[in-house]
C-alpha cells in the first residue's frame, strides 16, 4: 500500500511540464556508483496484516502484571477525554505554529499550558514543554551556567538515578564539574550538601518527592543557597503537587519534572513531557518554545512564538539550547488532564494515592521479617527492606502476577535487600491486599 | 477566545475521581503541605471538549490543509497508525520492566520490535547499527555530535572544529557547540551546494566531523557527495548525515553506501508519525560499525535461543542520553508505516515527493526567482526578490496563502536565499492539490504586481491577523493571571 494519488495519465503530464522523460530521469544527479547497493525491506503488507502483526508483538508483553512498580514513571488512570481532544487531526497533524494565524488553536493551548505549569509550581514563567524530565533537568543545569557563569553543579543523590546518568552524559564533553552528594538514609545529607555549596557553586539540584519516595521542605536549602549566590533548581512529581509543598513556596528559582503522571501513558518510555518554569528575571535563559500573548493590528488577543532569539535557528551554536521542536501534544494531553480533574480533582487523587500507599504499608507492616521504611514522610510510593535479595522476591512475585517494585540494589551499593514500591490510585484495596499475601507467601517460603 | 482558566464556576468538575476503597485517612507534615491554590480551571468535561475542539478548528493541519512546509516533510500521516501505538501491550507498558529480573520476558513484543526497526533503518540506511533512543531530530543530532566525539576521544585525536555547511539546519551548530566543538560554517557555490574549495581550505586535522543534509536544504543533492566523504576521512574526520531530507532519496542512496558514518532519521517526516502541533518525534541515530561501541546504553540484542534482552554493559558508551529505549509510542508507528508501504512503496514515496516538487518548480519558476535553477529534489526554494522591489515580502506572500486556506512554505530559511519561500509538497498530494496552489502563488505574484500595498491586511480571513510579534517579545505576557 502507499499513499501517492498519481495516476499515470498525470505523472505523463507532470513529466512534460518538467521537461524531462521518465522520473528516473530526475535522479539524474545521484550517479550510479552512488546509488543504493541493496534495499531489502519486504514487500508492503496489507493493513490488516500489519496490524495483525502489531497486535502478535504486543500480545507478547505483559498486558495482567498489576504494577506497584513506578522508579519515577507512574500508572495513573487517564480520562478518556484525553484522548479523544488529542486525536484531533487538527492538534495531531500541524506542525510547529511558525504561522500564528494558522495556529492560534495550538498557540493558545500552549499558552494555557505555560499556565497551568506555573500554577503547578507556583512559578513566574514556563515554556512550552522539552523533551523529558531528564532533559529537562540537563537543560536547567545549562541554564544556570548562563545565568550565573559558574561551573559546578551540586547534585542530591535522591534525583532519580537515570536523570543522574543522563545529566553525566550529557556534559560528557563541557568542563563543568558535577558533585553528587549521597543521601543519608533515603534522604538529603544535609550536613554534606551544604558544605560543598560554595562561591564555585552554580547550581544545586534537589527532587521532591525524591527517588525513594520520600517528601521534603527544602527551604533551608533553599535560603542558604540564594546567599551563596546558588540557583536552586527542583525536579518534582507533578500530581504530588496536589499536596505537597511546592517549588515556588520554597522559594526554588528553577523547577522542573516528568509530566508522564498528567495523563501520558506509560508507553515502555515514551513519549513523555519535560516541563520547566521558573522566575521572570530567568525568561531570556530558558531553552525551548515559549508562546506569549499579544494583539494583532485591530487589537484581538493574539498568541505567538516569543523570544525566539535565542533559539537555535536564529543563534545557532550560541542558542540557549539545541533544541528545535518540543513534545507538544503531550503538552496539551496534561493541560486537558489538569482542566479536568481541576481544583479539587488534584488535591483529591493526590490525596488517594497517599491513602493507598499509606494502606499498602500498613498491610506490609504485618509481613514478619519485612521493615517498612517510616523515617521520613513519602508520598505513594516507599522503600521496603527485605530479609532476602529483592532481585529474588521481585523475579518470584511476577510470577503471582505483580511488578513488585523497584530493586533499589540495581542502581545502589549496600541496597540489595531494598525494594521501592509505588501505589497509584489505579491499585484497588483488594489488590493491595492480595500483593500483601503474595508478598508474604514470598517471604515465608 | 476565552482562555480555560478563565471559563467554568466555583465547584465545577469535570472527572470523578473514585471514592477511596482503604480505610485509610493519610496526612504528611504540615510544613511539606501545599497552601497556595493550585490555579486549575474548574470546568465541566463539555467544557473541555468544546473548549479544545473550537481551538483545534483554529489551527491548520495536514487533514485539512495542504501543507508545504519545506523542511518537515508535512505528509499525509496514515490513519491507522494512530491506533496501533495504543494496542494493549504497548501503551501500558513499565519501561522498567526488562530491568526487572525475570521481567524481560514479559517484554519480548516490546524489544522485538526495537530490535527488527534497528534491522529495517539499518537496511534503508546502510548503516550497521542503530539506536532508537534520540527523542527528535535535534537530539539525535546532538548524540551524533557525542559518539563524533567518544570516536576521537578513544583515538586520542585532538580536534575542535565541526564544519557544517551555510544552508544547514541551526540545530547543527548548536547540537555541536555542545558536544564541544568550534562550528566552521562553509559557504555555497553558485550551484548551490557546499564549495568544495571552500571545504578543502578548512579541512584539516584538527577537524572532528562535517554534518550535511543531503539532499541539502535548498533541496539540491551535492554530486560530489563521495568524493566530500573521502576528504574528510583523509583526515579522520567523520561524515555526520543530517537526515531530515531522507524523504528524497529513498531507495535510491543509501548515506552508508557513499561514507557516511553517522546519520539521524526523523521518523516524524520521512515515517509519516504525526508531527503533532511540534512533537513528539524520534531521531534515530545509526553508525558504521566503527562507531557503534560508543552507542547510547542500552541496546536490545538478540540471544541465540531467540529471545531478546537489554544490554547495559558497554564500557565505551557516551552513556544515557534519554530514559529509556527512545519514544517508543513513535517508533511503533513508524514500525507499522514501514512495513506497510513495504520496498515499493518507499521508493515510490522517493520518486512521488521529487515529481511533485519538480512540478511545482517547473511551474512557478516564470512568475518567481529561482535562485539554484536546477532540477530539485523534493523541495525547492523560491525568492519572492522580484515581487520585494514592489514591496511585497515572502511574509507577504504567506499572509496571502492562509487566506487561500493554504499552509505557507518555510519562508527566509535556508539563510543564504533572500526572501526564501521552501516549498515542499510532499509526495501524498495529488496534481490538482497543486495546480490550485500553483494559481494561488501566481495570483500573489500577479497581485504584487497590480496591487501590492493590498498584501499589507491579509490575512482578512483568519482569526486574528498579523499579530505584534515586537510587543509580544517586549511586554513579556506568557501566562494568565486571575485578576
Amino acid at each position: 500500500m502507499n499513499y501517492t494519488p498519481h495516476t499515470e495519465e498525470e505523472i505523463k503530464e507532470m513529466l512534460a511540464e518538467i521537461g524531462v522523460k521518465s522520473i528516473d530521469e530526475l535522479f539524474a544527479d545521484i550517479s550510479e556508483d552512488l546509488r543504493a547497493r541493496s534495499f531489502n525491506i519486504p514487500h508492503g503488507r496489507s493493513e490488516p496484516e500489519v496490524v495483525n502483526h502489531l497486535r502478535y508483538l504486543a500480545s507478547r508483553n505483559s498486558t495482567s502484571l498489576v504494577y506497584f512498580i513506578g522508579a519515577g514513571f507512574y500508572q495513573h488512570y487517564i480520562p478518556s477525554v484525553v484522548d479523544s481532544i488529542t486525536s484531533l487531526p487538527e492538534f495531531y497533524t500541524a506542525y510547529t505554529p511558525y504561522q500564528p494565524e494558522a495556529s492560534q488553536g495550538w498557540l493558545q493551548a500552549m499558552y494555557e499550558y505555560q499556565t497551568a505549569i506555573c500554577n503547578l509550581t507556583d512559578m513566574d514563567v514556563a515554556n512550552a514543554s522539552l523533551y523529558d524530565g531528564g532533559t529537562a533537568l540537563y537543560e536547567a543545569c545549562m541554564m544556570t551556567i548562563r545565568i550565573n557563569g559558574r561551573k559546578k553543579i551540586v547534585v542530591d543523590e535522591g534525583i532519580n538515578l537515570i536523570y543522574w546518568n543522563m545529566i553525566q552524559c550529557y556534559i560528557s564533553n563541557l568542563s563543568l564539574e558535577v558533585v553528587k552528594i549521597p543521601v543519608k538514609n533515603f534522604g538529603i545529607d544535609r550536613e554534606r550538601f551544604f558544605q560543598q555549596m560554595d562561591e564555585k557553586t552554580s547550581a544545586v539540584v534537589l527532587q521532591n518527592p525524591n527517588f525513594f519516595g520520600c517528601i521534603d521542605d527544602y527551604s533551608d536549602i533553599v535560603e542558604y543557597a540564594h546567599k551563596k549566590g546558588i540557583i536552586v533548581i527542583e525536579s518534582v512529581y507533578p500530581l504530588s503537587l496536589g499536596l505537597i509543598k511546592t517549588p515556588g513556596e520554597m522559594g526554588v528559582d528553577i523547577a522542573v519534572g516528568e509530566g508522564q503522571s498528567l495523563g501520558i501513558p506509560l508507553s515502555f518510555g515514551g513519549p513523555y513531557l519535560g516541563f520547566m518554569a521558573t522566575r521572570k528575571e530567568f525568561v531570556r535563559k530558558m531553552p525551548g518554545r515559549i508562546i506569549g500573548k499579544t494583539v494583532d493590528k485591530k487589537g484581538r488577543d493574539s498568541y505567538v512564538m516569543t523570544l525566539q532569539a535565542r533559539e537555535q535557528h536564529i543563534r545557532r551554536e550560541k542558542a540557549t539550547s539545541n533544541i528545535c521542536s518540543n513534545e507538544a501534544l503531550c503538552a496539551l494531553r496534561a493541560l486537558v488532564y489538569l482542566s479536568l480533574l481541576g481544583k479539587e480533582g488534584l488535591k483529591e487523587i493526590a490525596q488517594l494515592n497517599l491513602d493507598k500507599a499509606e494502606f499498602t504499608r500498613q498491610q506490609l507492616e504485618k509481613i514478619p521479617y519485612l521493615q517498612v521504611f517510616r523515617d521520613r514522610p513519602t508520598f505513594n510510593e516507599f522503600p521496603v527492606i527485605l530479609p532476602e535479595s529483592a532481585d529474588v522476591v521481585v523475579n518470584k512475585m511476577i510470577e503471582k502476577g505483580f511488578a513488585a517494585g523497584f530493586p533499589l540494589g540495581r542502581y545502589y551499593k549496600g541496597m540489595n535487600r531494598c525494594l521501592l514500591i509505588a501505589v497509584t490510585e489505579q491499585r484497588t484495596k483488594e489488590e493491595i491486599v492480595k500483593f500483601a499475601e503474595s508478598m508474604e507467601a514470598v517471604l515465608c517460603s | 477566545m476565552q482562555l480555560i482558566f478563565e471559563k467554568g464556576r466555583e465547584g465545577r468538575r469535570g472527572f470523578k475521581i473514585q471514592r477511596s476503597d482503604v480505610p485509610v485517612k493519610a496526612t504528611i507534615p504540615e510544613n511539606m503541605k501545599r497552601k497556595t491554590d493550585n490555579g486549575l480551571p474548574e470546568v465541566s468535561e463539555l467544557d473541555v471538549v468544546r473548549h479544545f475542539t473550537t481551538l483545534a478548528n483554529r489551527n491548520f493541519c495536514v487533514d485539512t490543509h495542504f501543507y508545504p512546509l519545506g523542511s518537515c516533510t508535512m505528509k499525509y500521516n496514515p490513519k491507522f497508525i494512530e491506533g496501533v501505538s495504543k494496542i494493549e501491550g504497548f501503551e501500558d507498558l513499565h519501561p522498567l520492566l526488562p530491568q526487572l529480573s525475570g521481567g524481560g520476558i514479559l517484554t519480548q513484543g516490546a524489544l522485538e520490535l526495537l530490535y527488527h526497526m534497528e534491522q529495517l533503518l539499518c537496511e534503508i540506511t546502510g548503516m550497521d547499527a542503530f539506536t532508537m533512543q534520540p527523542l527528535a531530530g535535534a537530539h539525535g543530532e546532538l548524540t551524533g555530535t557525542m559518539l563524533i566525539a567518544a570516536y576521537h576521544r578513544a583515538k586520542g585525536n585532538k580536534k575542535k572544529y565541526i564544519l557544517v555547511p551555510d544552508s544547514s539546519h541551526g540545530t547543527n551548530p548548536a547540537s555541536a557547540a555542545i558536544a564541544g566543538y568550534e562550528v566552521i560554517v562553509i559557504p555555497s557555490d553558485k550551484t548551490g551546494v557546499m564549495d568544495i574549495d571552500e571545504y578543502k581550505t578548512h579541512l584539516n586535522k584538527e577537524v572532528a566531523g562535517v554534518m550535511l543534509t543531503c539532499p541539502n536544504t535548498l533541496g539540491i543533492f551535492n554530486p560530489r557527495i563521495k568524493e566530500i566523504c573521502d576528504l574528510a576521512h583523509s583526515v579522520d574526520a567523520l561524515m555526520y548525515y543530517d537526515g531530515a531530507n531522507l524523504n528524497a532519496i529513498l531507495g535510491k542512496l543509501r548515506p552508508g553506501d557513499v561514507g557516511f558514518d553517522i546519520v539521524h532519521l526523523n521518523l516524524h517526516k520521512t515515517f509519516a508519525t504525526p508531527h503533532g502541533g511540534g512533537g513528539p518525534g524520534a531521531g534515530p541515530v545509526g553508525v558504521k560499525e566503527h562507531i557503534s561501541r560508543y552507542l547510547p546504553i542500552s541496546k536490545v540484542v538478540l540471544r541465540t535461543d531467540g529471545t531478546f534482552f537489554l544490554d547495559y554493559n558497554y564500557s565505551e558508551s557516551i552513556g544515557y542520553i534519554a530514559p529509556f529505549y527512545g519514544n517508543f509510542g513513535v517508533i511503533v508507528k513508524a514500525y507499522a508505516y514501514i512495513l506497510l508501504l513495504g520496498r515499493e512503496g518507499l521508493i515510490d514515496v522517493a520518486e512521488k515527493a521529487v515529481l511533485n516538487a519538480n512540478y511545482v518548480r517547473s511551474k512557478l519558476k516564470k512568475y518567481y526567482k529561482l535562485p539554484y535553477n536546477k532540477t530539485c529534489m523534493h523541495e525547492c526554494v523560491f525568492s519572492a526578490e522580484i515581487q520585494k522591489k514592489n514591496g511585497v515580502s515572502a511574509l507577504d506572500i504567506a499572509k496571502y496563502l492562509i487566506d487561500k486556506g493554504i499552509h505557507p512554505p518555510t519562508i527566509y530559511f535556508p539563510l543564504i536565499v533572500k526572501e526564501a519561500l521552501m516549498i515542499e509538497p510532499t509526495e501524498t498530494e495529488s496534481k490538482e492539490t497543486l495546480d490550485s496552489f500553483i494559481s494561488a502563488m501566481i495570483e500573489a505574484a500577479q497581485l504584487a504586481e497590480t496591487n501590492p500595498e493590498g498584501f499589507a491586511d491579509l490575512p482578512a480571513n483568519t482569526p486574528v491577523s498579523r499579530p505584534d510579534e515586537v510587543k509580544a517579545a517586549k511586554d513579556l505576557n506568557l501566562r494568565w493571571r486571575k485578576e
